[in-house]
């Protein structure tokens, strides 16, 4: 018995070819529901296109509680070898230079096709370092759009086809949509203190987040978002509370705008481009608006693009066999083909990572026929990006953006004016980024 | 067999008999507890790559830091809440079964339901019922003409997650009020009630009294129970919010360390938490089997 397992052994060692032993490469993720399935679906796609490597999606929470699984795993050394890390959690992954195995090294090493030039510039140029070297592959990036119940603007006597452009003319909507009883609230918004309220905001109004072009130009930037005019913001947003045309919908993402906005509470809702499938999953009683984010006319007239979220796929270091880093880069390479980027893209409402996969869908005549998905792509492509519209990078986001929600709710409960508490968020902001940088200085 | 005596009298064998637990205890309380100490007197990035010895740093800037002040008045407010209404609602219950001579088992049941439910689901119960978008209450209470909103209002949120952490902890104390109650002589409440005391004042001069080491136990197994074992309540519920006002050093410790990955200042506050443990269970060794007896 024991000498014929022995030799099956020995025989499946020495015909240890691919389809035996194909390379397990991990890969931890973040994205449930109906994005998890689409994602394992990729996997799967590009398992069955080959039989070297075996990509093993697994679902691990939350962004931040993915990001905080693959940190404890680093440090017990079990670490995945990708793992996808949000937007906010860039700066803490670019300081960690040891743990980190750059995309562009990786592609060099490993001897696959690796152009910079092919992916859309805003969002190449969020994930790049000082030296422009892309750090981790871009995956599913979006940027916040508006969406608005057409139904509801019909009942309050206003032009369903007409989106407000401006953050007055939302306002003005708003006011019209409550007093005539079509809504019992103008609009909400998820991130509504940070990603969607603060930082796009600031963006689009071309005004400075902070200090270091806006972070990207080394960690001992400071935040600057406690301007006069985003304070201004903060105080309409707490009149127009007051009036209910806007609703909080919680700290963080916001838990109840969705639910405010499916529920026909709120007529318009401003979230990520990503969440369109949901949205129109769950808007059936009603007809969907698309727009892109209002601006603030009173601070400029030419808005700038907006900003992106979402996240990338990061390698880390420390993988016993190395030929998981052959497998990860031979998956980076299927991952940027425009078939599959522009499949990723039109099913998500992500953003196409590479101009090639935009291009596509356009020859396919996906955005002819799909009313609205194309304006994330044109709302981040527009103008040119000024060192205030390119993104923000901190360190220690995730902490800093909780101070942000907590000043926010000081504001919509009447305990500060939108000054003092966007100049309390800068100053406990500024102690978390001095934090940040003691701990990853060397 | 027939060395067992001699077995007995060995030094060493006790202590391998206890081997087992002594090993879960060092592995699983006393190892990570020298690491949280060790890890409070340094800063270091999240991956553990680069380590630096600050000393006292992450203790003094505890102190200093406005947020962990909050915290505590928090948590003091907050283990006090729970501690009163959870207690103060099993000791009525407890009168109420006890006078019930029938279906005082029917009624025992139902009241120790709650504790078989799991925090993290307790939690999202109450977030649920309370929602201020589709949440009954709130609904209930706009026909009152009152606007209950939980995401901004702190006074509401610490009322939440008050509510939704006595009511787990309710059958808890009731079993031991109702212990405590059954083991009263009823001699003692005979005499006082032919003596002309009405049943309010044999209560509290008779019954009372007699209960005071069950309360006295009760008040320090709640007040660890709110200020370690709600954790899971306060995540499902208000994670903290609005504006820091939910924000008790458990989930602190949690919030700093475990999503800001701050480990240095993190584990600095845990072992302020393990200080406060020990204290509690030296008040409750010491004074309790002590000082309340009758």
């Amino acid at each position: 018995m024991f000498k014929s397992i022995s030799l099956a052994a020995a025989a499946v060692a020495l015909s240890a070819s691919a389809s035996f032993a194909a390379t397990e490469v991990t890969w931890w993720h973040a994205m449930g529901g109906e994005l998890g399935k689409k994602l394992e679906e990729v996997a799967q796609k590009f398992n069955d296109s080959q039989s070297e490597y075996k990509i093993v999606p697994v679902y691990k929470g939350t962004y931040p509680e993915t990001l905080t699984a693959a940190i404890a795993a680093f440090r017990a050394g079990q670490q995945p070898a990708i793992v996808q890390v949000f937007e906010v959690g860039t700066g803490t992954m670019m300081a960690a230079k040891g743990a980190v195995y750059p995309v562009y090294q990786l592609m060099k090493d490993e001897g696959e096709p690796w152009d910079p030039s092919k992916f859309l510039a805003p969002v190449v140029g969020y994930y790049s370092d000082a030296e422009g070297n892309i750090l981790s592959m871009p995956f599913n990036s979006s940027t916040p759009i508006l969406y608005y119940n057409k139904d509801v603007f019909k009942k309050a006597g206003l032009d369903p086809e007409v989106a407000p452009k401006t953050w007055a003319e939302l306002a003005e909507m708003g006011k019209k949509i409550v007093s005539s009883g079509a809504a019992k609230c103008g609009f909400t918004m998820s991130y509504g203190a940070t990603w969607v309220g603060l930082e796009n905001y600031s963006a689009i109004q071309n005004l400075p987040y902070g200090t270091q072009q806006n972070g990207f130009g080394g960690m001992n930037a400071e935040f600057t978002f406690n301007g006069p005019n985003q304070a201004k913001f903060w105080d309409h947003l707490k009149t127009w509370q007051d009036e209910g045309v806007y609703k909080y919908g919680g700290p963080s993402a916001g838990a109840d705008a969705a639910p405010l906005f499916y529920s026909q509470q709120c007529a318009a809702y401003m979230n990520s481009s990503a969440s369109r499938a949901g949205v129109i999953n769950n808007a059936k009683d009603f007809k969907v608006g698309f727009a892109p984010m209002p601006y603030d006319d009173t601070v400029t007239k030419d808005p700038k693009n907006s900003i992106i979220g979402g996240a990338t796929l990061w390698v880390l270091n420390g993988q016993k066999d190395k030929a998981v880093y052959k497998g990860a880069a031979k998956f980076f390479t299927y991952l940027s083909q425009p078939e599959v980027q522009a499949d990723w893209h039109q099913f998500t409402g992500y953003l196409p990572i590479t101009n090639a996969a935009y291009e596509l869908g356009q020859k396919q005549g996906y955005y002819e026929k799909n009313a609205g998905s194309d304006i994330a792509i044109k709302q981040i492509m527009r103008g040119t990006p000024s060192e205030n519209s390119k993104g923000v990078r901190f360190g220690n986001l995730t902490q800093i953006r909780d101070v942000i929600d907590q000043q926010f709710e000081a504001v919509l409960n009447g305990k500060k004016t939108g000054q003092e508490a966007l100049d309390e968020a800068a100053k406990q902001g500024n102690a978390k980024l001095r934090e940040f940088e003691a701990a990853n200085s060397n | 067999m027939q060395t067992k005596r001699t077995v007995f009298q060995s030094r060493l064998l006790p202590y391998f008999l206890i081997a087992p637990q002594l090993l879960i205890t060092i592995v699983f309380f006393v190892w990570p507890a020298v690491q949280a100490v060790w890890q409070s007197f340094l800063r270091q990035d999240p991956f553990g790559l680069k380590d630096t010895f600050v000393g006292l740093a992450n203790y003094t800037r505890l102190l200093q830091d406005p947020d962990y002040l909050n915290s505590l008045t928090v948590t003091f407010v907050f283990s006090i809440g729970v501690t009163v209404l959870s207690m103060g609602l099993s000791l009525l219950f407890a009168i109420c079964v006890n006078r019930v001579i029938r279906s005082q088992r029917f009624y025992t049941t139902l009241l120790v339901w709650p504790y078989a439910v799991a925090p993290a689901a307790s939690g999202l119960l109450w977030w649920f019922m309370f929602n201020p978008s589709v949440g009954i209450i709130p609904y209930v209470l706009e026909h009152f003409g009152y606007s209950w909103n939980h995401r901004l209002n702190p006074n509401n949120a610490m009322i939440l997650i008050i509510i939704a952490a006595a009511w787990k902890q309710i059958s808890y104390n009731f079993l031991f009020f109702v212990a405590g109650l059954q083991s009263v002589p009823h001699s003692l409440t005979e005499a006082a009630a032919i003596d002309g005391a009405g049943p309010i004042k044999r209560f509290w001069t008779v019954v009372f009294p007699l209960l005071s080491p069950t309360t006295f136990f009760l008040a320090v197994i709640n007040i660890t129970y709110a200020m370690f074992d709600t954790f899971p309540i306060i995540d499902a519920a208000t994670s903290g919010g609005p504006s820091q006002s939910t924000n008790i050093l458990v989930y602190k410790v949690y919030a700093d360390g475990f999503v800001g990955l701050n480990l240095g200042p993190s584990a600095a506050q845990s072992v302020v938490l393990m200080l406060i443990v020990v204290v509690l269970t030296v008040v409750q060794f010491r004074w309790i089997e002590r000082k309340v007896q009758y």
